[in-house]
């Protein structure tokens, strides 16, 4: 039996008169990992925004479980659900202050050997723990903006192109990081990604967004399969480059 | 000095306006608005006051400081139009400011509690949280604007409001106070400061005039310090909703 971990009902967004996520309806499988595919502006770092409250849904409902997303305190939300952001940002300031970000902000200490820990699992050695968060290559940084998600232990991880900036290496390094999350501790994964293949070979679940709409949402085998001529040009353009 | 004298002072404003003229520098038209208002303002305003002193009344005294705060806020509200009860927000830091250096003035029996101190020295520090209030808007929403993306993150992962913009907030609170110090570093040694001129050239002991001056320079200090933390803490929940979202404007 699957378990819902986050479920949109008919959930749009709206700004300025302009309407970003139009009536989207779908679920989030607990401990499963889910992709998300589409092309630049469909919508996805919006979507992946109101998994954990950093926007809310102007119209229908975001379920956490059972709860509604709004009964959650947000910083709770948030811990519960964490988010690596597209725009990889970071203090300026040490790697270690950067890593231990998460636990100060609920007055808690990380220790040397935690820090250190959260770098290895990303493939950055211990010499960078005191080096400038400002003066890492823009893949280093990305790794770094990774380990700094992972330090909350979030129940689900949300991942956006968090692999965009890295080399091919890097790229496999990364994903065995995530799948071994999923597999080992039962993260439930959202993982947006420009990569096709990524998507492909990664995912549980698919989902694809055009212009604000959810296009198909399915088992992934199914989606690259599916006969929807949407997903199917957008899959055979995005192979093709 | 008579008005007849007093004209003659215009000289100074034909010079400015004859070179705006030949160097193309287009300022006539503000040169001259401004000329007109100054003169309009401050006649005004000696007619005021005089009126006021002789009335010794406090209610009259009381509606010229509201008017001094009503003018201030007024000028102020137009740099965060963005930021909801600005205007509120600003009576609230000026009259905090005003009761502050009031109460220590007049309570410790510094100053007299008459009209012809207790007017001028309400301008001045009005005016003066005028000035850091302006200077602290601009300041905290380039910050805001500068730093969008670390405001994200620290609430992306569970922070507050308060936790995501602790920073620019302390920032613009420091460089709003920044001038203020920094002109009290060198005050006297280059320019006299106005009211203690003022006080000179009406025939007062300069150390008299020094004394009063460092009165107005303490007072200033605890102004400029006020004014700044005050607004910031009451301006900062409001960029934010229930659900510790950043409101974008
Ligand atoms: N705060 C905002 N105000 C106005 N428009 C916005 C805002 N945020 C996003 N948009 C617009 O909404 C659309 C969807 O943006 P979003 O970032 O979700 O796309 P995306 O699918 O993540 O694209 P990409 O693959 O390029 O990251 C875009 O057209 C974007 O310009
Ligand atoms: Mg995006």
């Amino acid at each position: 039996m699957l378990q819902h971990a986050i479920t949109f009902n008919h959930v749009s967004f709206e700004i300025n008169q302009m309407n970003l996520l139009k009536n989207i309806s779908g679920t989030f499988y607990k401990g499963h990992i889910t992709t998300l595919i589409g092309p630049s502006g469909a919508g996805k770092t919006t979507l992946l925004k109101m998994c954990n409250g950093l926007i809310s849904a102007s119209q229908g409902q975001i379920m956490i479980e059972q709860e509604q997303i709004e009964r959650i305190e947000p910083t709770v939300l948030r811990r519960r659900v964490g988010i690596a952001l597209q725009s990889a940002p970071l203090l300026k300031n040490s790697v270690y202050e950067n890593l231990a970000l998460p636990r100060k902000l609920q007055e808690q200490k990380l220790s040397k050997e935690e820090a250190l820990s959260f770098l290895q699992a990303v493939g950055l050695g211990a010499n960078f723990l005191m080096r400038e968060a400002a003066d890492l290559s823009g893949g280093q940084k990305q790794k770094l903006s990774i380990a700094r998600t992972l330090v909350n232990q979030s129940e689900v991880l949300l991942l956006d192109e968090i692999t965009s900036a890295l080399d091919p290496k890097s790229v496999r390094e990364i994903e065995d990081l995530v799948v071994q999350l999923n597999e080992k501790y039962g993260v439930t994964i959202i993982w947006i990604t420009h990569n096709i293949e990524q998507a492909k070979k990664l995912g549980h679940f698919t989902w694809m967004l055009k212009e604000g709409q959810l296009i198909e949402a399915a088992a992934t085998d199914a989606l690259f399969q599916s006969e929807n001529p949407v997903v199917q040009s957008f899959i055979q353009r995005e192979v093709a480059l | 000095m008579t008005y007849a004298s007093l004209s003659l002072t215009l000289l100074f404003v034909l010079i400015p306006l004859a070179l705006s003229k030949t160097l193309k520098l287009g300022l006539e038209r503000d040169t001259m608005i401004a000329t007109v208002r100054s003169v309009v303002q401050l006649l005004a305003v000696g007619y005021i006051l005089n009126f006021v002193f002789a009335s010794e009344s406090v209610l009259y005294m009381l509606l010229m400081i509201s008017l001094m705060i009503v003018a201030a806020t007024l000028n102020v509200r137009k740099k965060g139009k963005n930021i909801p009860g600005i205007t509120w927000k600003l009576v609230v830091t000026l009259l905090s400011i005003e009761a502050v250096i009031m109460s220590v003035l007049l309570g410790l029996q510094i100053m007299p509690a008459t009209a012809n101190f207790i007017i001028p020295i309400s301008g001045m520090m009005i005016g003066n949280s005028m000035v850091l209030c302006i200077l602290f808007l601009n300041r905290f929403q380039s910050e805001i604007a500068a730093n969008e993306h670390t405001i994200e993150l620290i609430l992306s992962l569970g922070g507050t409001p308060k936790q995501a913009i602790h920073q620019q907030l302390m920032d613009s609170i420091k460089a709003s106070m920044i001038p203020t110090i920094e002109s009290q570093k060198t005050i006297g040694l280059v320019q006299l400061p106005g009211i203690m001129s003022g006080q000179i050239i009406g025939g007062a002991n300069p150390i008299e005039a020094v004394q009063f001056q460092i009165l107005i320079i303490f007072a200033l200090l605890t102004c400029a310090t006020l004014s700044s933390i005050i607004l910031g803490f009451l301006v900062y929940p409001t960029l934010f909703n229930e659900r510790m979202q950043k409101i974008v404007d």
